[in-house]
């Protein structure tokens, strides 16, 4: 390859890794007075979801509600307001679609009972399953003592006739 | 039994597959308003025709009323405009405008071109209201009615079958 052309190849290289975005990032940087009100920010932004987007946090959405969204809680936070008051101000606005760690209601009851229903009666299953294989082995195990057993006591008999 | 328990897969399939039917009529992205039966938040916001006018949540609440959420950069609401204008003209819908995070000077050409069906126009340029409000995106229509209680809230463009199927059928309902 000629020195020019590996040049223009590197440049193409170079300009591609720039062009590389990550994926989900946040433009904006927000000032805060300590490091937990930054740490909090941060919680909440990954666990507040974009009301406009079917399934993204605030941290990785770039929707004008986002945005606004993430603006208001910086704006809750320096104002100095504790968890439950941030989270009753998204849930009165934008309902409890917003949370992604729902709480335990009438609406959720299903949700949250259903996964562990379910685990419960695969357990269930598999114990039945276990049970009942350990059954037919124990069965099958005696028949063939009995059988071997019939078999020496066969043997004996012979070698006496003998 | 052993011939019974072979149904066992058909009995977990049909519920899954009524659950599932179901679901496909199901529009996941139209969210229910947390506002429902609350009252209309209050705000002090200008005037879009007078910048020096500011409006509040009293200026508005009197009779029953459409609430719609709109701006120049959302091209459903430029697809719903010729309704909301027949609305507000033949059927005599008030309509209050919230012009959302737009500019001024765009929304007033706006209004000049396709006709103001709007009673009144809040200019809500950092979406504040919107915000208080839980608007997510434009188009949204609220019903709001005399006492300025939010009664309904229609996520996208008004059209005659929103017309007709929702929003008549609540209006005529409340007072």
């Amino acid at each position: 390859m000629s020195i020019p052309l590996r040049n223009a190849f590197r440049l193409l290289f170079l300009g591609l890794l720039l062009a590389i975005q990550p994926a989900g990032a946040v433009i904006e940087t927000y000032e805060f007075d300590t490091e937990l009100q930054r740490q909090r920010y941060q919680d909440f932004i990954e666990e507040l979801r974009c009301p406009k987007c079917q399934n993204q946090n605030l941290a990785g959405s770039n929707s004008p509600i986002s945005a606004d969204l993430r603006r208001e809680l910086h704006r809750l936070l320096l104002e100095g307001k504790s968890d439950t008051e941030i989270i009753d101000y998204m849930v009165s606005r934008y309902g409890e679609f917003v949370l992604y760690r729902p709480p335990l209601n009438k609406h959720t009851l299903a949700l949250w009972i259903v996964p562990a229903g379910l685990l419960m009666l695969g357990a269930i299953a598999v114990i039945l399953l276990l049970r009942r294989r350990t059954h037919i082995d124990t069965a099958a195990d005696d028949e063939n003592l009995h059988q071997q057993a019939e078999q020496v006591l066969a043997r004996y008999q012979r070698e006496e006739e003998k | 039994m052993g011939r019974l328990k072979l149904f066992l897969p058909l009995l977990v399939f049909i519920p899954l597959a009524i659950l599932l039917i179901r679901a496909l009529d199901l529009d996941p992205s139209e969210l229910p308003s947390a506002l429902l039966d609350k009252p209309m938040p209050g705000f002090e916001l200008p005037s879009l025709q007078e910048p020096e006018r500011m409006l509040r949540r009293e200026d508005l609440v009197g009779e029953k009323m459409l609430v719609n959420v709109w701006a120049t950069w959302c091209p459903s609401c430029m697809v719903e405009h010729p309704w909301l204008v027949k609305l507000a003209r033949d059927y005599g819908v008030k309509i209050v405008g919230l012009n959302y995070k737009d500019e001024r000077q765009a929304a007033l050409g706006w209004l000049q071109r396709y006709e103001n069906p709007f009673a009144l126009s809040v200019y809500d340029v950092d979406g504040k209201l919107g915000l208080d409000m839980g608007v997510y995106g434009a188009p949204e229509t609220f019903v709001v009615d005399s006492a300025g209680i939010i009664r309904f809230k229609h996520v996208g463009v008004i059209d005659d079958k929103v017309w007709q199927e929702v929003l008549q059928p609540v209006l005529q309902e409340i007072d």
